[in-house]
């Protein structure tokens, strides 16, 4: 899956907050997508997904303009994504357990027992298995995150969002989600975008990097690239300085 | 000039609203009649909307009886009608506050708790996570409220009714010495079917307004619990006051 995004404006009541993105993910390539909070990379992110529709500008998923999508046509192309969200987003009244069987049970016509094995699965590959009872209520942040992966990764999508996986968590848990990150890549090979602010650490799990500012990227290229960019504020960004009005 | 602009802008955006709520309403009832239907969670809602509601509708209604069999009575005693009470009791429950009393009681139990719900899951990402899977949230939020609403409504407006009128018979009857076979004979006699099915066709038609409005409310659910708090407070006043409205139109239409 190539996700190919050319020309995205979005402004909300009058506010430009994405004025002309464009950037091009291959297929089996991860890109982290960096930049201070409050500059549109969480709604850039559901651009990608159709959740928001862009003023001006194309999001093409394979070749298809997912805003020009409607009915089956977007079902099918939706049907390919997994998406993380930045609290997890896990159903409040559903067990781990069922919010992760919840995808399977709905798009899949399996047994239940079938889903049991998978959903157990996957509970295991992100370490929580024995937590499959609780709720989300019940369960701590990084849990949740997990469960939450477990969930986005249930039917083996061909593309994968990520809005801030770690943020918030201890460094131990923030790890642990970036390691399985990468071990799922290896994994499903899926193409992936990752919205994230930890550096320099995600320069190991990602091929790609691009720094939104102010609306527009202001540079991306290989981890490497953006490391040596002579870009002040990339410099600033990655040193973690404190911003000189 | 700047309370023109002012008013231009309030124009439109109730105008955008009153259009969004109306788009809201047709795609509710359109994906209504499109299966396969969330069995489980519509049979959760009318356990939710209308079973839970059971105890509230009993209490109210029997005391709206008891206070319009004696209201009733003293009016009624100053021309030499008192024998009219049961069919005063009956109509005034079977037409106008059976449907009316039952509703409001059933917007601010239920209602106030299911644009709470609806906002929270918005706040919460929980609605998008859904259109992620590509699953689509009419289907699994809207259309069980609604068809609940719709089912739960009539019943418990019957029930208000049955328990009104034997409130009005404790009060009538038993306190008041009006004849038991009077306050229901007179009854029989001046209550119609059509009395009866224009109280249903009211309640059907609140049950569809209430859950329109509290999952219209909660749906478009501002930030935080700020956001929350102003959806499920103007998912209450709007669906209450709209309930009363069209009760006047569908009255005046009615009878």
């Amino acid at each position: 899956m190539i996700i190919d995004v050319i020309d995205l404006h979005k402004s909300f009541n009058g506010f430009q907050v994405l004025k002309g993105i464009s950037l091009r993910v291959e297929k089996g390539e991860i890109l982290a997508l960096i930049g201070k909070s409050g500059y549109g990379k969480s709604v850039f992110l559901k651009h990608i997904v159709g959740l928001l529709k862009g003023d001006q500008g194309k999001v093409l998923i394979n070749g298809e303009d997912i805003a020009a999508s409607k009915g089956t046509a977007l079902e099918k192309l939706r049907k390919k994504f997994g998406f993380l969200f930045q609290g997890g987003a896990l159903f409040d009244s559903l067990n781990v357990f069922d919010n992760v069987a919840f995808p399977l049970r709905e798009k899949t016509r399996m047994k239940e027992t079938e889903i049991r094995d998978k959903v157990l699965f996957e509970l295991e590959q992100v370490g929580l298995q024995g937590s499959e009872n609780k709720y989300p209520a019940e369960i701590s942040g990084g849990m949740k995150k997990r469960a939450a992966f477990a969930r986005s990764l249930i039917l083996d999508p061909e593309i994968m969002l990520f809005d801030e996986p770690t943020t918030g968590l201890d460094p131990i848990i923030a790890n642990t989600i970036h390691t399985l990150i990468k071990n799922t890549h290896e994994r499903l090979k899926f193409t992936g975008i990752i919205v994230t602010h930890e550096i320099p650490k995600i320069f190991s799990i990602v091929q790609k990097v691009a720094m939104l500012n102010d609306g527009v990227i202001i540079a991306q290229g290989t981890p490497q690239e953006i490391q040596a960019s002579p870009h002040p504020l990339v410099q600033q960004f990655i040193a973690g300085g404190i911003e000189i009005a | 000039m700047n309370w023109v602009r002012a008013l231009g802008k309030f124009t439109l955006s109730t105008l955008r609203g009153l259009g969004e709520a109306g788009v809201f309403l047709v795609k509710g009832f359109s994906w209504a009649f499109i299966p396969p239907l969330k069995f489980h969670r519509f049979i959760k809602q009318i356990q939710f909307i209308g079973v839970n509601s059971t105890l509230i509708v009993l209490l109210t209604g029997a005391f709206t009886g008891m206070v319009l069999g004696i209201q009733g009575y003293y009016a009624l005693n100053k021309f030499g009608s008192e024998a009219l009470l049961g069919p005063t009791v009956a109509l005034s429950l079977i037409r106008e506050l059976g449907p009316v009393i039952s509703a409001l009681m059933v917007t601010g139990r239920a209602g106030s708790a299911l644009t709470a719900e609806i906002g929270i899951m918005r706040i919460s990402e929980q609605i998008d996570a859904l259109e992620v899977m590509a699953l689509n949230p009419f289907r699994y939020l809207v259309v069980p409220n609604f068809l609940a609403g719709i089912i739960s409504f009539p019943l418990l407006a019957s029930i208000f009714n049955v328990v009104g009128i034997y409130g009005g018979y404790l009060v009538g009857v038993k306190l008041l010495g009006v004849s038991a076979g009077g306050y229901f004979g007179e009854m029989k006699s001046y209550v119609d079917t059509q009395d009866i099915l224009d109280g249903i066709y009211k309640s059907l038609s609140f049950g569809v307004i209430m859950t329109w409005i509290c999952c219209y409310k909660g749906f478009n659910a501002g930030y935080g619990a700020e956001g929350v708090s102003k959806a499920t407070t103007q998912a209450v006043v709007t669906s209450s006051v709209l309930i009363l409205v069209w009760d006047y139109f569908l009255t005046s239409v009615m009878f």
